[in-house]
């Protein structure tokens, strides 16, 4: 009973230094993921290219990237980086947004390949250039199919900023870290990060959730008034 | 009659898939306001002469004149050419993220950059011309197979092309959403618009082609006036073919 009680207080009292944390964590997975996708979306382009040269330098970075572990890249970055004067907080920032990008590259190209060529000639027929078709036919189309991985990457990306503390940047889990070994209860502080990353994740869950839902508006509108048809007719069966 | 001006002429048009040999020396010439009903058993080369047309496949030999101008994809500007040849597909191909105005303001807005304001009023008369001024604010997933093909047609026609190719336009479709989108086409050829079809629609062809051509095996077997081929074939093989589709 005291081990909760003490727990709860120690959540209580720590609270402004994890609320800091937990900022950072959020601006170092924001701004990775936006990095992400725009590294993505090029790395994408270069691996659905006529250009071999491109193709295989998009299929060299991403088998480097996905088959490197995190951990490793991040202190590449750091030790590469931070000679040239570049914070902790901006290798952390870089090692995660070309993680992301390699990860984002392979969302991108799938659901690029999912758009049903038709709608490629369909807009070539009427006159398109293919930079046309691309930017106003296949990638509105693309990025709502995207959106459902891409807000699990996000959920990803924010778990994985806890290795940003490997190289001192103070998000949350570094909070945590530092908080353990000055009062000797790692435990007691390892639950109460635990806490704060699970109920992120649970937020954004949700909010993907709520995404997904919106923009599938169109096929959603459809399968209600299918399922209402078929209610109907269960009805009149009675 | 007078003469009319040649709109299509195409000459020993050679093409392949791999070691398909699709098309073989085809010859055609499309009159100017003519329609032209291609048949043939699947795998006749039909949908492919009808794609070469428009480049979306590339032929490997022979010429493709359009309006006088002969197409080459190396010296000619195709984006600008295909302005000029409106298409229907079997599947519509609507854009399913724009709404049924948007579909058909989209290229001439893009492409041939018409002011938004003209473009709604001219895809406006379109859309009442093909029966769906009410949907205007719809997107597709709420429109019928043929309603999704009447706009299909109106999107093609707001490019103010000067050839209307149909790729099996009514295959997709419920046998009773049919009629409606032949009665559109039949409209449209009655206006005077040049138009190749691609069809199994054999009333269509009868009631509305000026020249109904058998395709078989990559070559042309027969061309002739719908109640001279369905009535009097001269070929065994297109004798054969129309006994076993009528």
């Amino acid at each position: 009973m005291s081990d909760i009680s003490n727990f709860f207080s120690r959540m209580l009292e720590s609270y402004p230094l994890f609320f800091e944390g937990l900022l950072l964590t959020l601006e170092l997975t924001v701004v990775a993921i936006l990095l992400g996708i725009v590294g993505g979306l090029v790395v994408a382009f270069f691996k659905l290219s006529n250009s071999r040269v491109l193709r295989a330098i998009a299929g060299v970075y991403i088998t480097l990237i996905r088959g490197t572990p995190l951990i490793v890249q991040i202190f590449f970055f750091y030790f590469g980086l931070s000679e040239l004067g570049i914070s902790a907080y901006w290798c952390a920032t870089i090692g995660l947004a070309l993680h992301n990008s390699a990860y984002i590259a392979e969302i991108f190209r799938g659901s690029i390949q999912s758009i049903d060529h038709g709608q490629t000639e369909a807009g070539r027929s009427l006159g398109m250039s293919s930079l046309q078709v691309m930017r106003r036919i296949v990638l509105p189309q693309a990025f709502l199919r995207a959106l459902p991985p891409l807000g699990n990457q996000f959920i990803t990306c924010l778990k994985d900023s806890s290795l940003a503390a490997f190289i001192s940047s103070s998000e949350l889990f570094n909070i945590a870290t530092a908080q353990g070994a000055r009062t000797f209860e790692e435990m007691t502080y390892l639950l109460i990060v635990a806490v704060y990353y699970l109920v992120l994740v649970l937020i954004f869950q949700g909010i993907v959730h709520l995404l997904e839902r919106k923009f599938s508006a169109g096929e959603e509108r459809v399968k209600t008034y299918d399922r209402k048809k078929n209610h109907g007719k269960g009805q009149l069966a009675q | 009659m007078i003469e009319r001006k040649i709109m299509v002429k195409v000459s020993s048009l050679n093409k392949s898939f791999g070691d398909l040999h699709v098309l073989k020396d085809v010859d055609l010439q499309v009159a100017e306001k003519e329609v032209v009903v291609l048949i043939g058993s699947s795998g006749s080369g039909k949908s492919t002469l009808l794609r070469c047309l428009n480049f979306l496949e590339m032929k490997e030999s022979g010429s493709i004149e359009i309006d006088g101008v002969q197409i080459e994809p190396k010296s000619t500007n195709l984006n600008v050419f295909r302005q000029n040849v409106g298409m229907v597909f079997q599947h519509f191909n609507l854009f399913p993220h724009k709404t049924v105005l948007e579909n058909v303001i989209e290229a001439p807005v893009v492409v041939k950059k018409v002011p938004k304001d003209q473009a709604i009023a001219e895809a406006r008369v379109l859309l009442e011309k093909v029966g769906l001024a009410d949907k205007e604010a719809v997107y597709p997933n709420k429109l019928s197979g043929g309603q999704k093909q009447r706009v299909a047609i109106a999107r093609a026609l707001a490019m103010k092309p000067k050839v209307m190719l149909f790729d099996e336009p009514t295959s997709a479709l419920d046998p009773e959403l049919v009629g409606e989108v032949l009665v559109t086409m039949k409209d449209l050829a009655a206006e005077g618009m040049t138009m190749i079809v691609v069809t199994h629609e054999m009333g269509f062809a009868k009631e509305a082609a000026d020249l109904v051509v058998y395709m078989h095996d990559g070559q042309i077997v027969e061309a002739g006036k719908p109640m001279d081929l369905f009535t009097a074939p001269k070929q065994e093989r297109t004798r054969s073919f129309l006994q076993a589709i009528l």
